[in-house]
């Protein structure tokens, strides 16, 4: 492993996969594959269709369980059985199903799940929703990420377009990814200049010290912003480089297969 | 997809957009692009319940030009009679629908409850009181069993709540040995619900009260809390919702015994509304509970309306039933239009629901 073996060992990695396997069926999705993410860096995931990239965003944001390997956060060995268990630990994924609920407003879908209530008897006894905090929280949240909102955060999520939903989305998991951020090809179903925004989006969350993993297919866009790609090819981490390490080409080539990462001189 | 200001080049962005960068999330539309229909059809969907009431208003106008008698408060009160048992069904089956389910069995559920009610009090002997709860209870045992069946079992609530239509109903034809328990029988309890007191010379009933209330409640519940929200959010993506760790079966779960329980509560309104308790009363309620919901501008998809939608869609059923009747009309009429409402509802919301995509 190129940088495993040169980085010391130690909580500098924020979140950390050794061996894990994942079978549906007949099918092994994730073949002992191994994964790291650092404090402060924007790492891309790359891989051809079924190398195992969603599998492995999946694993480590809880929503499925891998069957065999260790899952370390903060260098502690940890099981996150749901979405729940990740997000009690900072760790945000925006799926690229687009995990928002189109007839709720953007406050209440930033909030979905850990909705706000009121302090008081109005809290307890009549489990009264905060909305004046949560829309207040939503917006400044929005703010701070350049996600102006002129109109209305009590505005419905499917009044907006698709890059606007994107943000919404983006948004919610920079808010509450405390440890880090997961997006899952945000910008796949985006035109150029929404998919523009959504990079401006991952510097910016990155600026605040969050590492970010991105999952991408857009090369130019990955050479933008990551300090280092994890290729993933037929269930395995085939190579983990830093980005000025490599250019688009062999990282092309090793993601189909045209190369080994032998022939480049990176020891795998 | 409107993107007006967002497909502007950054520098010619209206100046409303200040900060540097901008994901735009501005505009739904200014209104001045769109057509007539267009606008209404933005305002639909970001208030539901302005559908239903404009039908509404437009009844009750059209109605009480054509017939002297029927714009009377005590013609008022005779519609929310008419129609509080469904409505108050129509409670149970928002919930359900919101979550992008439906129950079929409804109207099943209530009778068993009442007649196991009737059971409890005269056959057994139970205190009155404790005869009332237990049927409530019964209620909330069938809710709970749908619930089961469609969150453990994952098997679709129309197919659930169709099985378990024939089963409650079957029980309660069981329960019953197929016999009602005449007025003189049923305790004064159990009839509360049916008496009432006048304003403006016109007979308003505890049961009325109560439904009004329940609505209110159930709008509240809805609009202000996290379950409410969680409910929505369930019958709109239900994928989403489990990946935001919302605990969707227990949300479905929930809603089934809620159901129940409102339900059961019904079933004592149904007692009062009809004096006796009959194990066939009200057995056509199962679709009437639907259309009242549908009516009212609720998506049978899921995730997208309104518990007043419902209070109207009742209401709208009621009015056309007692305006065409006053104005002369075989009752065969009132079935032919409240069929179109359902289907010019249901287009609208299809229409909706593709603007929101």
């Amino acid at each position: 492993m190129t940088t495993a073996t040169q980085t010391p060992r130690s909580t500098d990695l924020v979140l950390e996969a050794r061996g894990i396997v994942k079978r549906y069926g007949r099918v092994v999705a994730l073949d002992q594959t191994d994964f790291e993410i650092r404090q402060g860096e924007v790492l891309a995931v790359i891989g051809d269709n079924g190398a195992g990239k969603s599998s492995l965003i999946q694993c480590l944001s809880g929503a499925v369980q891998p069957d065999e390997g260790e899952l370390l956060v903060s260098g502690q060995p940890t099981a996150l059985k749901t979405p729940v268990d990740a997000r009690r630990l900072g760790i945000e994924t925006v799926f690229q199903s687009l995990a928002v609920s189109p007839a709720l407003d953007i406050a209440s879908n930033i909030f979905l799940g850990r909705e706000l209530r009121r302090p008081g008897i109005a809290g307890s006894v009549f489990r009264m929703l905060d909305k004046k905090r949560m829309r207040a929280e939503s917006l400044e949240v929005m703010s701070q990420l350049g996600l102006q909102t002129l109109q209305n955060i009590g505005q419905s999520v499917e009044t907006l377009s698709g890059g606007q939903r994107q943000g919404v989305a983006v948004a919610r998991a920079a808010a509450f990814g405390s440890k880090v951020v997961i997006l899952d090809e945000p910008t796949a179903a985006l035109g150029v200049k929404e998919s523009g925004r959504v990079v401006k989006l991952i510097k910016d969350i990155n600026a605040r010290g969050i590492p970010v993993i991105l999952i991408s297919h857009n090369m130019p866009q990955i050479f933008e912003v990551a300090d280092r790609i994890h290729i993933q090819r037929l269930g395995k981490r085939i190579a983990l480089v830093e980005t000025s390490q490599i250019d688009m080409a062999d990282a092309v080539a090793l993601m189909v297969g045209a190369k080994t990462p032998e022939q480049l001189g990176l020891d795998s | 997809m409107n993107r007006s200001a967002t497909d502007l080049p950054d520098d010619e962005r209206p100046s409303t957009v200040t900060a540097g960068f901008s994901m735009g999330l501005v505009e739904i539309d200014q209104g001045s692009r769109l057509s007539p229909l267009q606008w209404i059809e933005r305002r639909m969907l970001s208030r539901p319940l302005i559908g239903p009431v404009a039908v509404l208003i437009i009844a009750l106008i059209v109605f009480s030009i054509v017939s002297p008698n029927f714009g009377t408060l005590q013609n008022f009160s005779l519609i929310l009679q008419q129609v509080q048992v469904i409505a108050m069904l129509g409670i149970a089956q928002t919930l359900i629908i919101l979550t992008a389910g439906i129950d079929l069995s409804v109207a099943a559920v209530m009778l068993l409850s009442q007649v196991a009610m009737g059971r409890f009090a005269v056959s057994v002997g139970l205190p009155v009181e404790l005869a009332l709860v237990l049927g409530i209870v019964v209620g909330i045992a069938c809710g709970a069993i749908n619930g089961f069946i469609v969150t453990k079992l994952n098997i679709p609530p129309f197919i659930a709540t169709l099985g378990t239509l024939s089963i409650f109903y079957a029980l309660n034809i069981f329960i019953s040995d197929g016999e009602s328990v005449p007025y003189a029988d049923v305790p004064p309890l159990f009839n509360w619900l049916g008496t009432g007191f006048r304003v403006f010379g016109t007979t308003f009933t505890f049961g009325q009260v109560l439904t009004i209330l329940m609505f209110i409640l159930f709008a509240y519940i809805l609009r202000n809390t996290a379950w409410g929200t969680h409910i929505y959010a369930v019958g709109d993506n239900l994928e989403a919702a489990r990946l935001s760790g919302i605990r969707v079966n227990r949300v479905l779960m929930s809603v089934y015994v809620v159901a129940g329980l409102i339900i059961g509560v019904t079933a004592w309104l149904l007692i009062g509304r009809i004096g006796s308790i009959s194990p066939t009363a009200g057995a056509s309620y199962n679709l009437a509970s639907i259309t009242a919901v549908v009516i009212g501008g609720t998506s049978l998809f899921g995730g997208r309306g309104r518990i007043m939608g419902t209070l109207l869609g009742s209401l709208i059923v009621g009015v056309f039933s007692s305006g065409l009747s006053l104005a002369g009309f075989d009752s065969l009429w009132q079935e032919f239009t409240i069929g179109l409402l359902i289907i010019g509802a249901v287009a609208v919301d299809q229409r909706l629901r593709k603007i929101g995509r």
